[in-house]
């Protein structure tokens, strides 16, 4: 079969990632020549300002180097300009008198910089910016002048003003709205953005309206209508860019705005495509990068014969490429009387959020400052979400690994590109990626605006697992593939509720899980759902189960809590007492300063507790099991604090409470340390005037020296590192994973990062924390009122011996 | 051959629990019973050949025990202990009437 004959005119973004995508489908089966009017091969437009800035060639920001072309066998005609298409002969010809058939053409001029057609508008000095041979002029006037204007306070025009202000020049922007980027931003974030801007040496002339560019031969100044003028040596216009129709509608192509498209990309004229900034699809011409890849696509699975429902219009989002300015918005940006807006303004801290919500749907957002929640608004925005369920997931502060977990494979990561999750995990796994430069080799994620980097990171390590850069993914057990953290994000995307629906509706290959992954998704599930998950008891280990430590002889332990391990004449009393009567095989001391009944029969159990009524000390269990202290300050001549009234205080805090692991605490009261804190999951030492918190010890199997977390001067806010630091602990160790494991893995500086530096997430940690202390019920006493409970977990049934 | 057959109850079908075993003590022998996912009752030795672990105790999945001491897998079906572990425990016939459990002892 002949080679089917392609050409594309335009060689830039949009029309080669067309090129691309069908060459990915369909290699070796076109014949392809391209036309385009810039003497470069493909560039990144959108990184045209760091060109201006400088200190990037030409090259850096090169996408397609001319052996690419070479490599595909395209025929390449930098600088030449089609001007004639003959659709009857499906013929195109060039300024240099080519002539090229075509069996698919391809349109992708995308647009012409607007220039207002202003008097003296043709002066040198005046200046577009829009291609790198405006930057070259620029940075040309930047060695020779000093004064720089920029017509338009939009985007482009101040991605320009923060490219000439690094070249040395003094920069006024000149902008007719009086905010800035009023089509991306509403006045709020406007504002915000404009004191950012002036903080960085931008000058700003609102409200103006450029009448004239006044000079001789050469720029000099503008004058505004009011009456006002400037001096300028270099007058860079960005107000907008408009469609360059001009060739299809010169070749007779139904051109509107722009030229238009149906969902295929296909014209009215068959076989002329037209993709980009230059096409119109329903209605819409889009200036932004995203959406053309996506309409490449559609163009070459079109050309393919790929049945598919093609381009159905993106929801576009902004971000301004200006170092030190975080600043986001996407879909509807201003409220109107059929919607109500979400707000957040933090004048101290120069924060900004806006959410507009429209019948209960979440349809924009406007982001300054803090542009963390812009992947999970994005993707709400785009699928339409509902409001109630954003706000779940802030109150739950989903992270954006979390967010990434659950997209579908076919969401789109790096808008750019057109790139979608399922390629990137796909890539990681096949091609055994581990960093970002990897994948942006092999997939194009992140190639272009690099504002999914973040994403795509997330990728690796959701795809990699915890060891991200050890490059191993570990499931839950042997039932699944899935990771904790995989399996986690499928729990809270389908609102799973109970451990045989994940198994199920995750593909588990044992229907009834195995004894690694039964504990384990009843500690997260709980985790994740403080107040709504009902505890499996068949999830529990026996242990736990029966809140008493089994023996090898299948008889049990009873340890009572003693807070801090101080006790008293009538508990002794007690539990001397229930020792006789039950006639316990030993008492013995516990390496944690508690009482340790051993050698009980399972049905003795509840009786015990009921005589003793001392609530459980939790010996069993995955939580915290004890405080130790030493005798502190009341007594000891060297103490400094209150170690055993702080002991008490922790642990009547966190008694009761779920962890990954067992939690070791001890506070003692002067650097000597009696209650070992240094092998202690928490460890608290007390100073003079000062408490050390140290975590992640351990003095058993995986001998470890705690880390320094911080030293806090009260114990409020001793509380509350502690508090947050378990939370974090318990959202992101895996089951049975210890402090010091999980702190060894995760470093400690990230947990200091996050607990200590970091208020308003130490602050969201401890909310949840006490939302998770909120629900624990003493067990013993909850087990020996239910009268269910004793029958199916304590009572054996007794036979009676045969009568011989 | 004497194969007389003593037939001991266990207790209401539906008082059973689910998800972990119910221990029938029998002289000085233990039972571990069982009522599976799918509803039907099983019956092993309340003993792991390894070192003696109460069965009754372990998770259960499908047809599966795991031992609390140190984690054997064990068919409650035909008393094997599953790989890479080896051995077994003996089996017991049960029977439901009338909404009641019980268990058949070879006397």
């Amino acid at each position: 079969m002949p080679k089917q004959r392609l050409v594309l005119i335009g060689n830039g973004m949009a029309g080669i990632r067309a090129v691309e995508e069908l060459l990915k489908r369909k290699p070796n089966q076109f014949d392809i020549v391209v036309f385009g009017t810039e003497p470069y091969p493909n560039y990144n437009r959108i990184q045209l300002s760091k060109v201006l800035q400088g200190d990037t060639q030409v090259s850096d920001i090169t996408l397609n180097e001319w052996q690419w072309y070479e490599d595909n066998n395209i025929r390449l005609y930098p600088g030449e300009t089609v001007i004639n298409i003959d659709k009857e002969k499906q013929l195109v010809l060039t300024d240099k008198d080519r002539q090229e058939a075509y069996d698919y053409l391809i349109i992708a001029t995308g647009s012409n910089p607007f220039m207002l057609p202003l008097p003296g508008a043709d002066k040198e000095g005046v200046t577009a910016f829009r291609d790198i041979k405006d930057c070259e002029k620029m940075i040309e006037y930047s060695r020779k002048y000093k004064k720089a204007a920029v017509i338009g306070g939009g985007l482009l025009g101040l991605e320009a003003a923060r490219g000439l202000l690094n070249l040395g020049m003094d920069v006024d922007v000149i902008h007719i709205s009086d905010f800035l980027m009023e089509r991306q931003l509403d006045r709020a974030a406007g504002e915000l953005l404009q004191k950012e801007l002036e903080q960085q040496g931008m000058n700003f002339l609102l409200n103006k309206s450029t009448t004239e560019i006044t000079g001789k031969k050469r720029v000099t100044g503008l004058k505004f209508k009011d009456g006002d003028s400037i001096d300028a040596d270099l007058v860079v216009m960005a107000v907008g860019i408009k469609p360059n129709v001009a060739l299809a509608n010169e070749s007779g192509i139904e051109v509107n705005r722009g030229i238009v498209v149906n969902d295929y990309m296909e014209t009215n004229v068959p076989n002329v495509f037209a993709v980009g900034e230059c096409a119109e699809h329903r209605q819409m011409v889009y200036g932004l990068v995203a959406p053309l890849y996506e309409q490449g696509q559609a163009l070459a699975k079109r050309i393919c014969g790929v049945d598919d429902k093609g381009y159905q219009g993106s929801v576009l989002s902004t971000q301004l490429k200006v170092s030190g300015v975080d600043v986001f918005s996407t879909g509807k940006i201003n409220e109107d009387e059929n919607s109500k807006a979400i707000k957040l303004y933090d004048e101290w801290n120069g924060v900004y959020k806006k959410v507009v919500v429209e019948d209960g749907i979440l349809t924009g957002s406007v982001l300054f400052g803090d542009t963390k929640e812009r992947t999970k608004l994005l993707s709400f925005i785009k699928k339409g979400a509902r409001v109630e369920e954003y706000l779940e997931s802030t109150s739950s502060d989903e992270s954006e690994s979390d967010i990434v977990a659950s997209m579908p494979e076919d969401e789109v990561i790096c808008g750019c590109n057109g790139v979608t999750k399922g390629t990137i995990v796909e890539a990681i796994k096949t091609k055994d990626l581990t960093t970002l430069e990897e994948v942006k080799g092999h997939t194009n994620a992140s190639r272009s605006c690099g504002t999914c980097k973040s994403l795509v990171n997330d990728l690796l390590k959701l795809t990699l697992g915890d060891e991200y850069s050890a490059d191993q993914k570990e499931s839950i057990c042997a039932c699944t593939t899935l990771t904790k953290d995989e399996v986690i994000a499928k729990i809270k995307e389908k609102g799973l509720t109970n451990t045989q629906q994940v198994r199920d509706v995750l593909g588990w290959t044992s229907k009834g899980g195995c004894s690694k992954c039964k504990p384990a998704l009843n500690y997260y599930m709980g985790m994740l759902n403080p107040k709504g998950y009902v505890d499996e008891k068949e999830s529990r280990f026996v242990n736990e189960r029966l809140h008493a430590n089994i023996q090898k002889n299948g008889t049990y332990s009873v340890v009572p809590r003693m807070y801090g391990g101080v006790t008293n004449s009538d508990d002794l009393r007690k539990i001397a007492d229930v020792a006789d009567k039950y006639e316990v095989g030993m008492i013995k001391l516990t390496g944690g300063q508690r009482i340790d009944l051993v050698g009980i029969e399972k049905q003795d159990l509840p009786s015990i507790w009921a005589d003793l009524d001392m609530p459980s000390g939790h010996a069993y269990a995955k939580g915290l099991r004890t405080v130790k202290t030493c005798i502190g300050a009341s007594f000891c001549r060297f103490g400094t604090q209150d170690s055993v009234g702080m002991g008490v205080d922790l642990e009547k805090k966190f008694e009761g409470l779920n962890t990954p692991h067992k939690i070791k605490m001890s506070v003692s009261a002067c650097p000597r340390n009696c209650a070992e804190g240094a092998v202690k999951d928490v460890g608290v030492v007390g100073l003079d005037g000062v408490w050390e918190i140290h975590v992640g010890g351990n003095g058993g199997t995986e001998m470890r020296k705690a880390d320094l977390l911080c030293k806090v001067k009260t114990s409020e806010e001793l509380m509350e590192i502690v508090g947050a630091f378990l939370q974090y602990y318990r959202e992101e160790a895996n089951y049975l994973e210890r402090t010091s494991a999980w702190v060894e893995r995760v470093g400690i500086e990230h947990v200091k990062a996050i607990i200590v530096e970091d208020k308003v997430k130490r602050a969201e940690y401890y909310a949840r924390m006490e939302e998770a202390l909120s629900v624990i019920k003493e067990p013993w006493k909850e087990t020996i009122e239910n009268p269910t409970l004793l029958r199916d977990l304590y009572e054996k049934v007794n036979v009676a011996a045969e009568a011989k | 051959m004497e194969k007389t057959l003593r037939r001991v109850l266990v207790g209401n079908y539906e008082d059973l629990p689910e998800g972990f075993g119910k221990t029938v003590v029998i002289e000085d022998q233990e039972v571990a019973v069982f009522k599976l996912d799918s509803g039907e009752i099983r019956a092993i030795e309340n003993k792991c050949p390894h070192r003696g672990g109460v069965l009754a105790e372990g998770f259960v999945s499908g047809e599966h025990v795991f031992c609390p001491m140190h984690d054997w897998k064990i068919s409650v079906k035909d008393g094997k202990v599953q790989e890479p572990d080896e051995g077994c425990v003996q089996t017991f016939e049960t029977e439901i009437e009338n909404e009641l459990v019980y268990l058949l002892l070879k006397s």
